[in-house]
């Protein structure tokens, strides 16, 4: 875990901050541009990283460790295993299509508002590569605050509540985890590493008190059944790009939280409360999808398909098998997409009809053909198609799920058929129905921006869909590593004087140049 | 007993300060209003040199006229605070006077005077001598909250601080004198050695500390002696409301810790409740009724009284601990108050520069679309709101942190999950006035219509907040360990 090689992850966290502060000395005219270098910069910067990891190891790759504040010691620790990676690269992508979104759609205070995406793409890549806890809470929180803004000043008419209810709602979760934080690092060898605190056997009624703490940040980040009403406000009061950002990056966070801090560090409380859980999960896919059904606004509607969505991954992660938790990691990075691609293809019928409702929104095939192609992919992405990426997840999901209990699989099931339902009809509306002839002059095809904003995402679906190996081959040993921490306890437990356990494993021979490198004292 | 030259050297800032303000009350009268300007320099140069001294002494700690003074890494620690704190008082004072009108030389005088009862205050080791500075401390500032002579409300602030005041001074004398009857010093370490396997139960001592408690929970605005900060904080000129806010709570922090950790410090289980008592009313109660206020300064008084409940939990966790790790907790209120200082001085700097006609913008209302009229300053606020409310990557988060950390370790893990949940429920009115700023239309401009004054010291003052802020929230190491380091010298 020494620091050493080139620093990756810093500069994929620092280049979008520096790109931010840089925004307020461009000129208004240039301000669109200078956003959209910088994030395509920073995902150039990240692609490396998928062909240098190292898929074989579950050990933290890209590392980087610096102490940051002496006492108690906090330390600038970075790093990327199998399931962070195709998070950070989820983000890295969507980025630039969310700058690109933004390009007419966003009048007012333009470099502010790319100066707020900018810094919220710094602490999303940072929330994901923190190795700290604290330096993780950071970055967590940082973000609140830019979010906050983006949806209350950019935001749709009822914007004022949508945003304090988001920031009040999120940071009501968090201070919890801030306690069990401490309360970790007293009760965990003081250190706030998060692979050291990974190690080590914690008390059943320490895990019980510290999970419930957990569980309530990152049950409102996700958000899981009864914590999600702030999602459809935040969602269709934000402009587009905060949409995206939303739906396909900050909910992983929250089940991002439960892979990496609830599951290793407290397998005793997980297992007791994984119960609840699943019916929770449950009761979030059926219920919001059935939410669903019911809209007439079409942002509300993915919305409540994404409370429908993160169900699943809920459920895959506390199955506690291989399938399980590769299935919701491979649905996060799933839903990150077809829920982005959905809102950018919102987004876009929006900035011609200024409407999000479905029945000003009628029949768009005829007169914007490539449009409907597009929305009609991602919807069938949405409903998890054979051939798509999120059929992947769900299947992987589902048969976690039925290893498990056959019954939960059948009901989460269910969640699927209601997808299938409230997803073409819509489609059958949006594009196939007869168009009002009010808003057909206004109804121009995709131009080359829009185009070049859908189709990286368009090719992404198939992609994952048709080959999705590169990415489970990636996340395989780190998946392995988490579940061998899930079901039977540490490896090592801690000696009587507190003593932190090394590493989990020796270092094997065939090392690709990083992990060899970060090996190196 | 004789007086040294030892003794003179050890207070040698003291002693330049209070030169430093009976030279300003003598040369006020005799300099031209054109080149009062004068007199605040004299001030502002008077802090470098203290601040040099203090600097100079960190680390080689000594004591003074046989033991009432004592000059340690503690009392240096808040002292090189509060110098910062009276130089931005100083340069935010410049243009604040211009505008409200006050050219008063003695204005710098009674700043410095306050200022020297603080270092009294801090550098006591004798409850006679830190009376003496709370006093002096007190008397100027009462003065300066009613210079403002034009407005009924400065006049009323300066009457009610002074009633109430007087009246705490009194009980914490009151109380002082029991403590000598009980213990037969007023000098801390004697207490401390007197009151050893004292009896918890004890009824003089047991008196004696509630009354020094009171006395001081009156100083630091704690509930349920907070009635007289919302009054005085609004109508007190504003450097005056800032400069209270952040160096007169510094200095009774600094008298009051070391008067409970290490004189009282056989008694730490009957204070240490008090204050847990005293600090969740204070949570509550500061938290919950700036909710409502609609008056910028009235808001932050609530604000402050918030702060100063946090802070206690520090205190708290001190007298909870074993004394070996006790001074962990102090150094995490040290902490808590140097970084409060910077957001608190940086929101009321904002406020001071937002005028409306010839009075100031204090209002909520007047904050409206600031950020479109004055983008920057309206991003400084939103920073300072931010540390205040507590959210990372900032200085207010760093202070929470330390804070809640000493908790935990005491085995109060409740009170700090309480004390987050008010910290939640504080967001919404420091998010209140972000709402204003951002996402508020501008009123139509007219004469009335708020403007900025902008000017270089107040650019400075304002680069010294944000600078605090922001480096500390990225970086709080070095006052991270200042504060530890200062800490330790109390026993």
């Amino acid at each position: 875990m020494q620091s050493g090689g080139f620093p990756w992850l810093t500069l994929l966290i620092l280049l979008p901050l520096a790109g931010a502060a840089a925004l307020f000395f461009v000129k208004e005219t240039s301000v669109r541009m200078v956003a959209l270098g910088v994030s395509v910069a920073d995902l150039l910067l990240s692609l490396p990283l998928w062909w240098l990891f190292d898929g074989a190891s579950s050990r933290m790759q890209f590392a980087e460790d610096v102490t940051w504040i002496t006492s108690p010691p906090i330390h600038y620790h970075l790093g990327l295993d199998g399931i962070s990676l195709p998070l950070v690269l989820m983000t890295t992508v969507l980025m630039p299509l969310c700058v690109a979104i933004s390009w007419r759609s966003i009048e007012t205070r333009v470099s502010s508002f790319m100066a707020m995406l900018l810094i919220m793409e710094g602490a999303m890549i940072g929330v994901f590569a923190a190795l700290d806890f604290v330096l993780f809470y950071v970055f967590w929180e940082a973000m609140l605050i830019p979010m906050y803004l983006l949806i209350g000043v950019w935001g749709g008419p009822n914007r004022l509540y949508a945003a304090i209810k988001f920031f009040l709602y999120t940071l009501a979760g968090s201070i919890l985890l801030l306690v069990a934080i401490l309360a970790l690092y007293f009760q965990g060898g003081h250190t706030f590493d998060i692979v050291q605190l990974s190690q080590q056997a914690y008390a059943p009624r320490l895990q019980f008190w510290l999970f419930l703490a957990f569980f309530a940040a990152f049950a409102v980040k996700v958000p899981m059944f009864p914590f999600h009403t702030w999602l459809p406000d935040a969602h269709v009061e934000a402009p587009t790009a905060g949409s995206v950002i939303l739906a396909s990056v900050l909910l992983k966070m929250g089940t991002y939280g439960f892979l990496r801090f609830s599951l290793p560090m407290l397998p005793d409380a997980s297992k007791d409360f994984a119960p609840m859980i699943v019916v929770l999960s449950i009761i979030a896919i059926v219920y919001g999808a059935y939410m669903a059904l019911a809209q007439a606004d079409l942002k509300k509607l993915i919305a409540y398909s994404s409370v429908s969505h993160m169900g699943f991954v809920t459920l895959g992660l506390f199955m506690f098998n291989q399938q399980g938790i590769e299935g919701a990691v491979m649905q996060m990075v799933n839903h990150g997409i077809t829920t982005g691609g959905l809102f950018l293809c919102v987004g876009v019928i929006y900035e011609r009809t200024h409407s999000r409702q479905i029945a000003d929104n009628v029949g768009l095939t005829k007169p914007m053909p490539q449009y409907a192609t597009l929305l009609v992919i991602f919807s069938l992405s949405s409903l998890g198609l054979p051939g798509t990426n999120s059929f992947v997840g769900e299947f992987l999901v589902l048969a976690g799920t039925f290893l498990w209990s056959k019954i939960a699989a059948a009901l989460a099931s269910l969640g699927i058929i209601l997808a299938a339902a409230y997803m073409l009809w819509m489609v059958q509306r949006v594009a196939f129905g007869v168009p009002s002839p009010h808003h057909l002059p206004k109804l121009t095809d995709l131009n080359r921006r829009e185009m070049a904003t859908l189709v990286p995402l368009v090719v992404l679906v198939f992609w994952i869909g048709l080959f999705p190996n590169p990415i489970l081959s990636r996340m395989h040993a780190s998946v392995t590593n988490v579940i061998a921490r899930a079901t039977h306890g540490p490896q090592e437990s801690p000696t009587s004087t507190g003593q932190i356990s090394p590493v989990v494993e020796p270092v094997p021979a065939a090392q690709t140049v990083q992990s060899t490198e970060a090996a190196r004292p | 007993m004789m007086l040294s030259a030892h003794d003179l050297f050890a207070i040698l800032p003291e002693l330049l300060v209070i030169f430093a303000a009976c030279a300003v009350l003598v040369l006020d009268p005799i300099t031209p209003s054109s080149r009062k300007d004068g007199l605040a320099w004299l001030s502002l140069g008077t802090m470098a040199v203290c601040m040099g001294l203090t600097a100079a002494r960190f680390g080689s700690p000594t004591t003074a006229f046989g033991g009432l003074v004592v000059i340690d890494n503690y009392s240096c620690f808040w002292k090189l605070l509060l110098y910062f704190v009276t130089g931005l008082t100083i340069l935010l004072s410049f243009s604040y006077l211009k505008e409200e009108r006050i050219c008063l030389g003695e204005y710098y005088g009674f700043i410095l005077l306050a200022l020297s009862g603080m270092m009294v205050m801090v550098s006591g080791a004798d409850l006679l001598t830190i009376y003496l500075g709370t006093e002096l401390m007190s008397l100027s500032l009462y003065v300066m909250a009613g210079l403002k002579r034009a407005e009924a409300k400065s006049l009323e602030a300066s009457a009610k601080y002074f009633v109430l005041g007087a009246f705490s001074s009194g009980i914490l004398l009151y109380g002082i004198s029991l403590l000598y009857g009980s213990a037969g010093s007023t000098q801390l370490p004697a207490i401390a050695t007197a009151i050893a396997g004292r009896s918890l139960d004890d009824p003089l001592l047991l008196f004696a500390t509630i009354l020094i408690a009171v006395g001081f929970s009156f100083k630091l605005a704690v509930v349920p002696f907070h009635m007289w900060t919302p009054d005085v904080y609004q109508g007190a000129p504003t450097s005056v409301t800032a400069f209270m806010a952040v160096a007169s709570k510094a200095a009774s922090f600094g008298a009051f810790m070391r008067v409970f950790v290490e004189g009282l410090g056989g008694v730490r289980a009957n204070w240490s409740l008090l204050f847990l008592l005293l600090c969740i009313g204070t949570l509550i109660l500061g938290n919950i009724v700036a909710l409502v206020q609609t008056n910028v300064k009235r808001m932050l008084a609530y604000s402050s009284i918030a702060h100063a409940g946090y802070a206690l939990i520090g205190v708290v966790a001190a007298g909870r601990l074993a004394p070996a790790e006790a001074s962990a907790a102090v150094s995490s209120v040290m902490l808590y108050i140097a970084l409060y200082a910077f957001m608190t001085f940086g929101a009321f700097t904002i406020i001071a520069m937002l005028r409306k006609g010839g009075l100031e913008g204090d209002e909520i209302e007047d904050f409206s679309g600031l950020a479109k009229r004055h983008p920057f300053a309206a991003l400084l606020m939103l920073v300072f709101m931010v540390s205040l409310a507590g959210i990372p990557p900032t200085a207010g988060f760093i202070g929470k942190f330390y804070v809640f950390m000493s908790a935990v370790q005491a085995g109060l893990t409740w009170l700090a999950v309480l004390a987050l949940v008010f910290a939640a429920i504080s967001a919404y009115f420091y998010l209140r006035l972000v709402m204003v700023m951002y996402m508020r239309e501008p009123e139509a401009v007219s004469a009335l219509s708020p403007r900025f004054v902008s000017t270089p010291a107040l650019s400075i003052v304002l680069a010294c907040a944000i600078a605090g802020v922001v480096f500390f929230g990225l970086y709080p190491d070095p006052i991270v360990n200042l504060a530890t380091q200062a800490a330790l010298s109390l026993k």
